[in-house]
This record gives structure tokens, sequence and C-alpha cells, in this order.
């Protein structure tokens, strides 16, 4: 019976809400996929519960009702009991095969990115959709951002030209498809915001694919997910969704900036091969 | 050595003389030159506790370090060498070397054997173990591996990792895989060609069955990761480049053939594990174990399809979808022969007449405890999901669930149950009950709350978390339990060296047992057996103990619930 409360107890804890849910289930909330990830564990927990009980009642039981009492009659020697045996290997498989099932019905909605929201980034050709191999065909237009993890941090390479970047922090438009093209240039690393989906790594020479879309403006954090060296527990990572019209307002400043700086670099340049070639 | 060859003849006795045999050397150059599997068995168990206890240190002091958000106590270089020192120790030179040990010991008792095939090779195994944890654990004087067990390239090639250390653990890989393929070879030579006379594979002790598929799963996986091994050496040393993609290699080839051999290493660790348990829980529960047949079948299916799952380790790498798919299923497959035995147990003690020893403390434990590992396995075999939960604190729990609450709760019902047959002595009742609780305690407090962590988002190997992650109490659980469950396991091993000198006497069969290393005396003799028994059923000391109670129907009964020896 205390193992029946203590289900009842575990079970209204999963369904309590926020205050416990990252305590029971995964981090949701962000995008998609995330969610339908949610909820393909909670059925999965749902069905294990059932089975967690199930073991542990009967042994607990079982190790008090049985114990040896002195002067109790001997115990009959049972071998075993084919019908029983077959009947709980049935049984095993078929809840793995509803398993299957529920796990291929939420299968799709995981992998497959959808199509842009209508309040997503308006048509821009600078964001054109390069190389993601399968692109929402309706909906506006998608965002497409390179992720390249070194040690010990995350550089995007946005789309278009001249060239946008950043470092840390990831800026995306909300309602907006974003797909990710993630590698690594030293050792592999492993990208994970919890609230916006699962983690894909990074390895060098391959390129790993995974998306999200964003309903409201928020930053979203995360960090390296796999072990890569000695900073690797402070390898962390910003994804900061803003509206699309301040996106392309950051995108120009950024853009702006990143000219700036490079032409700052190549003054420096030419002054130094200058006084290197005076002297 | 001549004195005690020619011994002075006694007047009127029989005189028995031996010519030519060499005397045994005694004491400690005893042990060091043994070849009888009783003395390698127990050496292999000493060595292995011991590297045990230092693996625990290991755990310990991380768990401390992380008991505090951004805490000082470790620098990330000291912390990586510990996450890669723990989880190589606990692996290759605690849970499979110990259930050799176990192995070694008890297999050709259980069997009706006078020693195994290969006694010599059978030295050469265990000093090869040793010669590996020597090497590796040198490393702690100049610089220790630091890219965790399973060593993942790039990071463990020389441009990021050049020191030492991760050769050394490739040395420690090679040495302690080329013991465990001897020892495996000497087996499966052992169990195939030396059972007694009337023990077909049907009568044989499912701990044989599981020390059988063990020795298989070792010569089938270890030859992959000793060929990966070799390979990530001449990518360090040579100017190979097998997994480096800047010269056309590919990090990914090392993951394949790591996990091809890391897969099966976890049956390879818990299926004997689970063979003591099949014996213990019958003799506890004074009943045939139920289902044999289904029971030795599962370890082999377990084994067979233990060989197709090993991609579950590499969800979140670029992989097709097709090959997610089939080892997704493929790891669903498994829990059906797993799920077969955690219901084989249960009906064993089903309407038992359940004597509350020790050994059956931590015996029944287990598939509470595994149950747990198992549908947590299950979770994480959804890939989706997996996308989650992977290299996270679930992970860890989960594991731990598998390799200490299945593997080591296990092998310390084994510990408890065997250790009377091996030194002659009893273990203390009242200390292994606190030892059982406290470590039921502590594993419960230290690894239940992990999945909660994982599931906040803490990734597994990081030295620190921020104060404002959510994961300060988590950690604080965790560490408060893990010294309990350190404690738990010293009362044990303050009990081993207890009961040494002061358990009382055990006599040949202290638990009226089933399997036939129970019929000579506690310790056997050199040759085991003066007599080998002729076998009749898969409980054999049954048979003799009924033969007995016919011919002196005084004795107590075949099913006698209280054992009077105890």
């Amino acid at each position: 019976m205390a193992v029946v409360a203590l289900g009842a107890v575990l079970l209204g804890l999963v369904d309590a809400g926020p205050a416990f849910g990252d305590a029971f289930t995964p981090e949701s909330g962000g995008s998609p996929n995330a969610d339908d990830i949610d909820t393909l564990y909670k059925i999965t927990l749902y069905i294990a519960i059932v089975i967690f009980l199930l073991v542990e009642g009967v042994l607990i039981w079982s190790l008090f009702t049985y114990r040896a009492r002195r002067g109790g009659a001997p115990p009959a020697q049972i071998h075993g009991n084919t019908p029983l045996e077959i009947g709980w290997t049935l049984g095993a498989a078929v809840i793995l095969v509803v398993l299957t099932i529920v796990t291929f019905l939420y299968l799709g909605d995981i992998e497959n990115p959808p199509p842009s929201g209508p309040n997503g980034l308006p048509s821009a050709e600078q964001f054109a959709l390069v190389d993601q191999a399968e692109p929402p065909k309706t909906g506006g237009p998608t965002l497409d951002i390179g992720v390249n993890g070194q040690q010990f941090l995350w550089r995007y390479d946005y789309p278009g030209d001249p060239p946008l970047y950043s470092y840390y922090e990831m800026v995306v438009p909300t309602n907006t498809t974003v797909t990710l093209d993630v590698t690594a240039s030293d050792v592999v690393h492993a990208w994970w915001v919890p609230k916006l989906g699962g983690k894909v790594d990074g390895v060098p020479g391959h390129v790993n694919q995974t998306w999200f879309k964003i309903k409201r403006p928020g930053v979203y954090r995360g960090q390296c997910a796999e072990l890569c060296g000695y900073n690797h527990a402070d390898m962390h990572a910003e994804v900061r969704a803003v509206s699309p019209e301040r996106f392309l307002a950051w995108a120009e400043r950024q853009r702006a900036g990143i000219q700036q700086a490079q032409e700052a670099l190549a003054r420096q340049r030419r002054e130094r091969q200058r006084s290197e070639a005076v002297n | 050595m001549e004195a005690r060859t020619a011994a002075p003849p006694v007047v009127g006795a029989p005189e028995v003389v031996l010519h030519g045999v060499p005397v045994r050397p005694r004491g400690w150059l005893g042990w060091l030159t043994t070849t009888d599997h009783k003395k390698i068995g127990i050496l292999y168990l000493f060595a292995t506790f011991l590297f045990f206890i230092l693996g625990g240190v290991e755990a310990l002091i991380m768990r401390l370090q992380l008991a505090q958000p951004d805490n000082t106590l470790l620098t990330p270089e000291t912390y990586n060498g510990l996450v890669t020192m723990h989880g190589t120790t606990m692996i290759f030179l605690f849970v499979v070397p110990v259930l050799a040990g176990f192995g070694n010991y008890l297999v050709p008792l259980m069997i009706g054997a006078r020693d195994m095939a290969f006694p010599r090779l059978n030295a050469l195994s265990f000093w090869l173990l040793m010669g590996g944890g020597m090497a590796f654990y040198t490393s702690l004087f100049f610089d220790p591996p630091a890219a965790g067990w399973t060593s993942y390239p790039t990071l463990s090639d020389d441009a990021y990792l050049p020191s030492g250390g991760v050769d050394a653990w490739i040395l420690l890989i090679h040495l302690t895989g080329l013991s465990s393929i001897l020892g495996a070879i000497n087996f499966v030579a052992t169990i195939h060609n030396m059972r007694a006379p009337g023990m077909s594979w049907g009568r044989m002790p499912l701990f044989i069955w599981t020390i059988l598929v063990y020795s298989y799963l070792l010569v089938a996986a270890l030859p992959a990761i000793a060929a990966a091994v070799t390979m990530l050496l001449t990518d360090r040393h040579f100017g190979t480049a097998f997994f480096d993609p800047t010269g056309g290699g590919d990090p990914l080839l090392w993951q394949h053939l790591f996990w091809f051999f890391g897969h099966p290493e976890v049956y390879i660790m818990v299926l004997p594990a689970f063979g003591m348990i099949s014996e213990i829980l019958p003799v506890f529960a004074r009943k045939p174990i139920f289902g044999y047949k289904a029971i030795a079948a599962s370890t082999v299916a377990i084994a067979f399809l233990g060989q197709f799952v090993w991609a579950h380790h590499m969800f979140t790498t670029p992989t097709p979808k097709v090959i997610l798919i089939f080892f997704m299923l493929g790891s669903f497959t498994i829990a059906i022969p797993t799920g077969i035995k955690i219901f084989n147990w249960l009906a064993t003690l089903w309407r038992g007449s359940i004597v509350f020893k020790t050994p059956l403390y931590f015996a029944a434990a287990l598939p509470g405890l595994f149950v747990i590992g198992g549908i947590s396995g299950v979770i994480l075999a959804i890939y989706p999901v997996d996308w989650q939960l992977h290299d996270t604190y679930f992970v860890v729990a989960h594991f731990h669930y598998i390799l200490f609450g299945a593997s080591v709760f296990g092998i310390f019902a084994g510990l408890y149950y065997w250790f009377p047959k091996m030194t002659g002595r009893m273990m203390s009742e009242a200390l292994g009950k606190l030892s059982f609780w406290l470590m039921l305690i502590g594993i419960s407090m230290t690894f239940l709350i992990q999945h909660s962590m994982g599931l906040s988002g803490m990734p597994r190997r990081v030295y620190r978390y921020p104060a404002d992650a959510g994961l300060t109490e988590y950690n604080v659980v965790s560490t408060v339990g893990s010294f309990i469950l350190g404690i738990g396991v010293m009362v044990t091993f303050v009990n081993v060296l207890y009961s040494l000198r002061h358990g009382k006497r055990a006599g040949n069969d202290p638990w009226k047992a089933n399997t036939l290393e129970w019929f000579p005396p506690s310790p056997p003799p050199e040759n085991n057996f003066d007599v080998i028994p002729r076998v009749r059923s898969v409980e054999p000391m049954k048979d003799i103990r009924r033969e007995v109670g016919r011919r002196y129907p005084a004795r107590e009964t075949v099913a006698d619930p209280v054992p009077p020896a105890i």
C-alpha cells in the first residue's frame, strides 16, 4: 500500500507543473520539438512507473509475506510454470510494441523542422536558405545558422553577405524556423539548449543538424554536453530570441560592427607592414 | 627440501614416501607463484577490492567538489583526471576482474573439477591485470589521463592531451584486455571440458552459465578496443590519422569501435552478478530457481542482442535516421530477456520460505535496484528522448543503477555468500546487515536524485556549476548519500577483516546450498575433491543431503528453513 501511495505522489509531482516539472521531466517550453520530447518522455514515464510499482510491490510483498517461520511447512518445490513464463514474455513484448508505436507517432514532429510562422522573419534576401536537408516548403523564410564548437566557446555563422557572425550569444528572430548546421573545429562538442530541444554533437569533419522555432522572445541558456577539455564546464551558450524587426536591426548593427573591426584590423596591418618596411 | 620430502619413518605405521615431488613454497612466495585457482581467485578478489577502494575514494572527492556551486576545491585538470581514473578503475580494474576472481575461485568447484584447464595461463591473467593497474596508477605521478574513460578523439589525440596519461590508459587497456581474453579462454575451455560426470548443459549452475557467456562476450568484444587503442597510440606517436579529420581520419570511427566493445562490456559486468543471485535466491527461499531454462536462455539472448546495440551510445552523433531507428528498436528488445530474469527472480521468492541472512538482503535488493536502471535504459533507448538526456546526470544515474545497483550488489551478495567457503568462517550478520542498509540508503540518495539533476540540465563530467542553475540542493543530497554509501562499503571491509579471525566456523555447507562447491570442506583442499560426486540434477547438494537424510533419518530435512550450523 505504501508503494501505491508513493506512486500516487510521484504521478502527482510529474503533473504538478513548472515548480517540479524539471525534476521529473526534461526541460521544455522554448520550441515545439522540446515540447514533443517532453510529452514522449512523460508517456514513457507513466508506463515506467506502473512497471516499477509492480516489480517493487511484488518484491517487497514477497519478502514480507514469505518469511521463514520456525516449524512452518517446507515450501512447495516449484520449478517453473511455462504458461506464466510465456505470458510475461509476451507482456513485455506488447509493452515495447506500444512504446515503439508511440515513439513513431512523435518522431516526425520532433525531427522535421516546421514552416516558419506568419509573424516570422520577413522575406529578406540576405537570409536565403543554404544547404538544409529538408527545407519546409510552405511558410515564411527560414534561417540557417552554422554552429561551430571551439575550445571553449561557440561561434555562429549567419548566411548572407557582408559576413555576419557572433560568439557565445546567438540572436534569432521569433516565429521563425531556425535550422542549425553544427560542427566543431578542434575536438568533439555537443550543442545543447535544453528548452530548445535535444542536443547534437559537433564532430570535426561532420555537419550535424537540428532546429528550433521560438514563439516568445527571451533568453535560453545551454552548455556544451560532451567532455571537450579542461574548461568543458564553462562552455556555455545563450540563444536570445527577439522580434524579427529587432533581429534585422541587430543584424545590421552586428554587420556594421564586424565591417568596422575588419577595416580597423586591415588598417593596423597596413600600418604595421609600412613601419616594418621603413625599418 | 630434502628434509620435507623424506620424513623419518615412524615405526609401526605404514610408510608413504613421495619422491621427486617439488615442495610448494609457503608464505608470500607461495601466493606470488601459485597456480591454484582458489589462491588466484583470492588474489583477484584482494587486488580488485583494493582498486574498488581507490575508485571509490576518487568518486567521493568528485562528490565533495560538486557539493557546492562554483567550488574551488579541485582544479578542472584534477577533476577531469579523477573522472577518467574513477571510470577506468571501476570498469577495468574492479567490476570485470572481480567477476573473474569469483569465477576463478568458483568455476572448478561448482562444476566438480580440480583446477582450471590452464593453471599457469590463469596466473598470467592475474599478473597482467596487476601490471595494467600499476602502469595506469603510476600516471598519478606525472599527468593522469583526462579524456574520460571513453577517451574520445580528437580530445585524446596528442594535439590536445600531449602528456603521457592517455598513453598509460592505453597500456592499461592492452594489459587488462589481454588478461581478460586469456582468462576468458581459460573459462571456456574449463567449462566445456571439465564438468563432473552427469553435469549436462541443463544441469550446469546458472552462475556457470553466466561466466561462460561473460567469457564469450570478452573474446568477442575486446579485440575491437585493442585495435582501437592501438590506432590511437599510432595517431598519438607515429603520425597516423585514423581519428584525425585534418589527416583524413574520422573521430566517429573511434566511437563505433569503442562502443562495439563498450556496450557488450556492460553485459560482461552485469551478467555474472545476475548469475550469483540466481544461485543465492533459491538457497535462501528454500525453493528451486523458477524457470531455470528461461534464465539460462535469457542470459544467452542478452549477450547476443547486446552485440547489436552499441550505437545507442551515439544517438547525438551525425548518423542517418534509419540507423538510429535500428539501434533504438534493438535496444528495446533487450528489455524482454532482462524482464524475464526479473520476473523469474520474483517468482523464486514467491511462496518460498525466505531465510533472512545478509547474502539474501543484497541478492533481493538487486532486482529492485536493477529495475530502475532497466527502465531508465528503455527511456534512454528512445533516441529523440535521448537527445535531451544523453551525457547528462540522468545517464550517470542510469548506469550506476546497473553497475552499482546490479553488479556491485550482486558482488556483495556473492562475497557474503561464498566468504565462508573461501575462509572457513562466517561473516558477522550484524555488520553485514548494517552495511546493507547503509548501502541501500546511500545508493538511493546518491543516484536517484541524479535523474533529476540530468533532467534539470546538468551535463556529466562538469567540474562545477553556477549557483543560479538550481542544482545545488540535488548535489548536496547526492554528496551526503555518496558518503553514506562509502561508509556502508567500509563496514563490509571491516566485517571481512574481523570475520577472518573471529568469524564462527562455517563447516562444509553452512547455507544448505544447492551446488557442488559446498561438498568439500571450507576452505577446500588444494585438489578440491577427493571423490567427484555424480551430478543427477541442477541441485546436486540437495540430492546428496536427501541421500544422507535417507540413511540417517534423524537429521534435518532438505528444506529445513533454519540451517542449524549458523
